[in-house]
């Protein structure tokens, strides 16, 4: 068709500048990154069960290495991460789980709000567990 | 009323003799309730009649208008010139080719839409003469926000996911694919399936929630695109777990 031939669609390549286009893109881009600490901690605590394993020489040997300002430093910032990535997840919950009880849904902050008791219970529980009280 | 000088940075583009776009620069005088396209309709009419751009009803629910004002996607006719401050960019939407200046090639979108069957596929066909087929708020509150949808295409110049993998079905043709899987006449889920529960449907995305964010109608395509995902996995774990329970 003679139309179709005059056509000339000008496609934009799309540039990493999209990341700086607006804040929500930069607070999803750190989202994302804080997995990378999220990874890194817990490959820490794999590590850890293998000192655990070979007796206690070598687990008094990780948990000294532990005190290094390097690891607290890490530690600081991997936690700041976790919060971030959890608290992130945890708002994002209402849209993923809707919950309609008769004809409307229950309001976002309630199932938000769960969640975030819910990890509170299960953050006591553990710090119990492990004899933190 | 007040009056105000408006400088507008468009974005232009002629196949015919341009090898890529370029900014253009009108100074408007603007009435302070204007939005943006009655800028752009003012340039049009008194300044320069090459400018093309989409537009219909001026009132937010034809979505022909949808544009990126300051990096931002927009309804020209719901962007207000007096939440602006400075020079105001107009480009067209962002991930769709440039027809010519600010018309984008919506093809894409148009087709994507049509493989998600967004219809009521009823369960059960029935004649006119056996009625209506009925059903209680309810179970019309549970989708009604997704019916909301104009396809103005702002939730796929927000998304990143569909910019970087064009062949990422996408918000709107997901969340009204949602629409009609979850009203209580419809029969068609299995049918949309092959689309939304596919590597290019609900899993491309990875919840950035732009899309929900930009819809001027309120919508949440996020929402809906997350709801596809728990659904498919429940439908996978059911085929393969507990094969008995299949229909």
């Amino acid at each position: 068709m003679a139309e179709e031939m005059s056509r000339k669609p000008y496609v934009r390549e799309m540039t990493s500048e999209w990341i700086f286009r607006h804040p929500r893109y930069v607070r999803y881009m750190t989202r994302e990154f804080s997995c990378l600490f999220i990874g890194a901690w817990t490959l820490m605590l794999v590590c850890a069960l293998a000192r655990l394993s070979e007796g206690p020489e070598a687990w008094a040997a990780f948990l000294a290495g532990l005190k290094s300002p390097l690891i607290v430093a890490f530690h600081v910032v991997a936690l700041a991460f976790a919060v971030y990535h959890s608290v992130t997840w945890f708002n994002l919950t209402p849209k993923a789980l809707p919950l309609q009880l008769g004809e409307q849904f229950v309001p976002d902050g309630v199932i938000s709000g769960a969640h975030f008791g819910a990890w509170a219970v299960l953050s006591i529980a553990i710090l119990y567990l492990a004899g933190a009280f | 009323m007040g009056e105000r000088t408006l400088e507008l940075e468009v974005l232009r583009y002629n196949p015919e003799t341009d090898s890529e776009p370029r900014f253009q620069r009108y100074t408007v005088t603007c009435r302070e309730e204007w939005v943006v396209l009655d800028a752009l309709n003012h340039i049009k009419e008194t300044i320069d009649p090459t400018l093309t751009y989409r537009w219909s009803c001026h009132m937010a629910v034809c979505g022909s208008c949808g544009m990126m004002i300051n990096k931002e996607p927009k309804l020209a006719c719901k962007a207000f010139i007096r939440s602006y401050k400075g020079v105001v960019r107009v480009e067209p939407l962002a991930h769709f080719p440039i027809e010519r200046d600010l018309v984008t090639v919506i093809d894409d979108f148009m087709d994507k839409l049509k493989r998600v069957r967004p219809y009521l596929i009823p369960k059960q066909v029935k004649a006119v003469a056996d009625g209506e087929y009925l059903q209680t708020p309810a179970e019309l509150n549970k989708f009604k926000q997704y019916s909301m949808c104009i396809n103005c295409m702002l939730c796929y110049a927000a998304c990143p996911e569909y910019g970087l993998i064009p062949k990422y079905v996408g918000p709107a043709a997901i969340a009204l694919a949602h629409r009609y899987n979850q009203d209580s006449r419809d029969g068609g889920r299995d049918q949309r399936q092959q689309e939304i529960a596919a590597t290019e449907g609900a899993w491309e995305c990875s919840f950035v929630g732009a899309c929900s964010e930009v819809c001027p109608e309120h919508v949440d395509p996020a929402g809906a695109i997350q709801q596809v995902k728990i659904k498919s996995t429940v439908d996978w774990y059911t085929e393969h777990l507990m094969p008995w329970l299949k229909k």
